[in-house]
């Protein structure tokens, strides 16, 4: 088809490819991609702002709700910067189970991309297995921690639920099913033709240019950078176990499946060591309310990459400034160049190929009027004021609407 | 006359279809799940859907040209409704037939995907458009394979009467195994017709939502669903007249029963087919039609035409 | 080494397997011991030391004082993030975690429960009432 240069057509913020409203509107020619604009900011929480009016022991459970997949990345970040902030010493087998719980989110992230990556290629069978087997680290999480996703087993000072030996038991079981499991899954994906022809050659990002647009994580190593916090600066317990940073220099999709699944197993390993020397006492020391003032960086290797926080105490009970860093801020302008010279139908996998998490990366929306070059700042009233309008004109009128639900939640 | 309009309207035509299809939809998406590892949906969920959609209101957005938008969908569910009404079922003779009826069951299978480019075009938004792109350029890959694969067996029965040719297989009793590659040709193309994984290029969801269909609600959008359904039949039933020439002259109720077998094992075919494979891009998809389809298709005429060669000598 | 079709036997073999999904909410779904559902409140075992509401992340739990040395709990199970911290903070136990995970309503009053004691009447332990 041979449409005008501005063809562009939007994907998102409601598109079904995405499971969290982003903005891509994208030039075409054709089939083929001229250009991607990215938007974020649709979905800013201002969770880092509420973090100040709650005590550290309640910003726990908030941080720990940026996001549903890497719950405990977030969580343990932010206590490890509190607990060195306060000078905690953290009990040994509290590392020890904040490292398997960590690896076993990983776990279920990995599975969780794999089938998201199929349906995005149109494989949804790989999705239904994958899916499926995920059920099972699921379970342990469920088990272990008390809740399928937001854990809720990282307290400032250590964790809140120790592993039981029955639960060991459990968790070597599902480890062995789902290490079968993976084997097979990478068989499928170094076999099948019709995958390898939608992944390799997809989404090329050289090394380069990797280092360049500061990717972390899985997209990093995946173009043959050789990066992981959890060697480089070892935070809980995994300056204890041996494990191997996979990268793989394919430097498009493809590789990014193979670094995963390969993630998996090396997990598993992760796992098994952990719980083989599982040292004995207590799992968490008394934590005090206040925090002596002073600021902390901390770091964390997230499934996606690596997660930073950086934390200001002031002496009080509150934390004077709580700042994120999710790793899909620093993998998303990497998702521009990848997209150069693809096609249409590559744009939904190349964007979930690096696992966006873009909730978690949502920063405040600032609204610029190019015409007069200023910057102005919606709150929510003015928000609402202005979508009500914008309704109005359209001759949509909400609020009768408004009024019954008001009414509703006030019952 | 009366009986006439009975075999149109009830059995075997378009009541009789329509509630095949529908259940043939079901049992697509049961074979589909259960594939999967999943339960499925229960045997009245296509029936309801379609009610469902009936009873919605038709929306056709303020941009789009409401006469090709409305017509598309009703033009293309009784083009292949018509097409049925030539394919001898369970005997060897259809409710009506003339010679070159085969010729006018594959152009009336090619209004439907025609139909799905015009309302897609004309409901003017950017995923309807790129959809309906995609299906008429799909059009060209798989269309000519399926004219070639079916054809092929005509050839050898030198008709273009499928009664004929059935005949002619029924009197040959072995031949038809002959036609095995063509058979293999059509059902791919068939499938690539039907717009099912891995060919739903078209309406791939993760990329252009629902291609050509996006626009569509309501009864428009139980009417193209339909059309999709009753065009599975109607290919299955197409194939399986052609190419699975067995049961014919066994009485109508074993007859009956053979051919339901016969478009459930094709439909099965498919429900596999749409489990084990990703999605294509349009570029890999023709690029698969062109390479190795269509010259498979050449060598099934090429083989017939060397027997027919030996048989009239 | 490529190979189209790769998957045909694993999905042939499902074919005669039950299904991993489970027919939701008519076969239920069951979780493990110790998930953290909603919470049961003893109010015979409460002090009112408000320990509960100051660690409390989504101020979902209210204690208030009807008579002495009574307290009512209010708990709105709408805002419940169900992480129970109110039951790592109580020192006398007058909090308990349960597995009953399915509380969704339509009815939004029905999400906030107070839970008393009966006064005159001392009520079974374990038995709060619901009302
Ligand atoms: S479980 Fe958590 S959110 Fe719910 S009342 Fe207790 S402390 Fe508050
Ligand atoms: S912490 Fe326990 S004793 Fe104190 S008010 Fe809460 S429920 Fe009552």
């Amino acid at each position: 088809m041979s449409g005008p240069e501005d063809f562009k057509i939007p994907l998102g913020p409601q598109h079904p490819a995405l499971k969290e409203p982003e903005s891509f509107s994208i030039a075409l020619k054709g089939e083929k991609i001229l250009g991607v604009d990215i938007r974020l900011g649709y979905n800013h929480r201002g969770i880092e702002k509420a973090c100040e009016s709650k005590s550290y022991l309640q910003a726990v459970y908030l941080i720990e709700r940026i996001c549903g997949i890497c719950s405990h990345t977030h969580s343990t970040c932010f206590v490890q910067g509190v607990e060195e902030l306060a000078g905690l010493q953290v009990p040994k087998r509290a590392t020890y189970i904040r490292m398997i719980i960590g690896e076993l989110e990983r776990v279920h992230s990995h599975l969780l991309w794999l089938g998201v990556a199929g349906h995005e290629i149109g494989f949804d069978t790989l999705l239904m297995y994958s899916w499926r087997d995920r059920e099972v680290v699921m379970d342990i999480l469920a088990m272990v921690t008390g809740n399928r996703v937001n854990y809720g087993i990282n307290a400032i000072g250590g964790v809140r639920r120790d592993i039981s030996q029955e639960q060991i038991k459990d968790i070597l079981a599902a480890l062995k099913t789902l290490r079968e499991r993976t084997l097979y899954y990478i068989e499928i994906a170094s076999k099948e033709t019709t995958i390898i022809e939608r992944l390799s050659g997809v989404g090329i990002l050289l090394p380069a240019d990797a280092i360049k647009l500061n990717a972390v994580g899985p997209t990093a190593r995946a173009s043959g950078v050789d990066i992981d916090i959890r060697r480089d600066d070892p935070y809980a317990a995994y300056s204890e176990v041996e494990f191997k940073v996979i990268t793989d220099n394919h430097n498009d999709v493809y590789g990014r499946t193979v670094v995963r699944m390969k993630e998996l197993l090396e997990s598993y390993n992760i796992i098994e060591q952990a719980l083989a020397k599982l040292p004995e006492g207590p799992i968490a020391v008394r934590a005090p309310r206040k925090v002596p003032a002073g600021e902390v960086l901390s770091r964390y290797e997230a499934p996606r990459g690596e997660d930073l926080h950086y934390i200001k105490a002031n002496g009080t009970e509150f934390p004077e400034r709580v700042k994120v860093r999710a790793p899909t801020l620093a993998n998303v302008q990497a998702v521009k160049k990848m997209l150069e010279d693809r096609y249409l139908a590559d744009l939904p996998i190349v964007v979930a190929a690096i696992d966006p998490c873009f909730s978690c990366t949502d920063r405040l929306i600032e609204v610029k009027d190019l015409d007069q070059g200023e910057t102005k700042i919606l709150d929510w009233q003015k928000l609402q004021q202005l979508s009500i309008k914008y309704n109005q004109q359209r001759g949509l009128d909400f609020t009768a609407a408004g009024k019954r639900l008001q009414r509703l939640m006030e019952k | 006359m009366l009986l006439d309009l009975f075999y149109i309207l009830v059995f075997p035509g378009f009541l009789f279809l329509s509630a095949f299809a529908l259940w043939a939809e079901y049992f697509d998406r049961l074979v589909y799940a259960r594939l999967q590892n999943r339960v499925g949906p229960p045997w009245f969920q296509p029936t309801a859907d379609f009610i469902k959609l009936v009873a919605k209101a038709d929306l056709v957005p303020t941009a789009a040209n409401p006469t090709f938008f409305r017509l598309a969908p009703i033009i293309a569910l009784t083009a292949v409704c018509t097409a049925f009404i030539y394919i001898p079922l369970w005997s060897t003779s259809s409710l009506f037939s003339f010679n070159g009826d085969i010729i006018v069951i594959l152009y009336l299978l090619t209004i439907p995907t025609l139909c799905f480019f015009i309302g897609g075009w004309y409901s003017t938004s950017l995923y309807c458009r790129i959809g309906a792109v995609r299906t008429v350029t799909q059009l060209f890959a798989y269309e000519i394979p399926l004219f070639m694969g079916l054809l092929a067996p005509a050839l050898l029965a030198n008709s273009w009467s499928i009664t004929e040719i059935m005949q002619f297989y029924i009197d040959h009793p072995w031949f038809w195994a002959f036609n095995l590659i063509g058979l293999i040709v059509s059902l791919i193309a068939l499938h690539g017709k039907l717009e099912k994984a891995p060919f739903d290029i078209p309406e791939a969801e993760t990329e252009i939502v629902a291609g050509g269909f996006t626009e569509y609600s309501g009864r428009l959008l139980a009417f193209l669903r339909m059309t999709l359904d009753i065009e599975m039949i109607v290919g299955a039933s197409l194939l399986a007249a052609i190419f699975l020439p067995f049961g014919l002259q066994s009485g109508p109720v074993v007859g009956f029963l053979v051919y339901l077998v016969k478009v459930l094992l094709i439909v099965f075919l498919f429900s596999i087919a749409r489990t084990i494979f990703a999605r294509m891009r349009i570029d890999q998809m023709i690029a698969f039609c062109w390479q190795y389809v269509v010259p498979l298709a050449m060598v099934q005429l090429l083989i017939n035409l060397i027997l027919k060669g030996i048989i009239i000598r | 080494m490529k190979n189209p079709g790769k998957m045909l036997f694993e999905v042939l073999n499902h074919l005669f397997k039950k299904p991993a999904t489970v027919n939701y909410p008519f076969d239920g779904s069951k979780m493990p011991k110790g998930f953290r559902g909603k919470i049961l409140f003893h109010p015979e075992k409460c002090i009112g030391c408000q320990l509960c509401v100051r660690d409390c992340p989504s101020n979902a739990i209210k204690i208030i004082k009807i008579a002495d040395k009574q307290f009512e709990a209010q708990i709105d199970l709408g805002k419940c993030i169900y992480c129970g911290q109110c039951v790592d903070s109580c020192l006398k136990k007058a909090i308990e975690i349960t597995s009953d995970f399915e509380l969704a309503q339509l009815d939004p009053t029905k999400l906030k429960i107070t839970v008393k004691g009966e006064p005159p009447t001392t009520p079974p332990p374990n038995q709060p009432n619901n009302a």
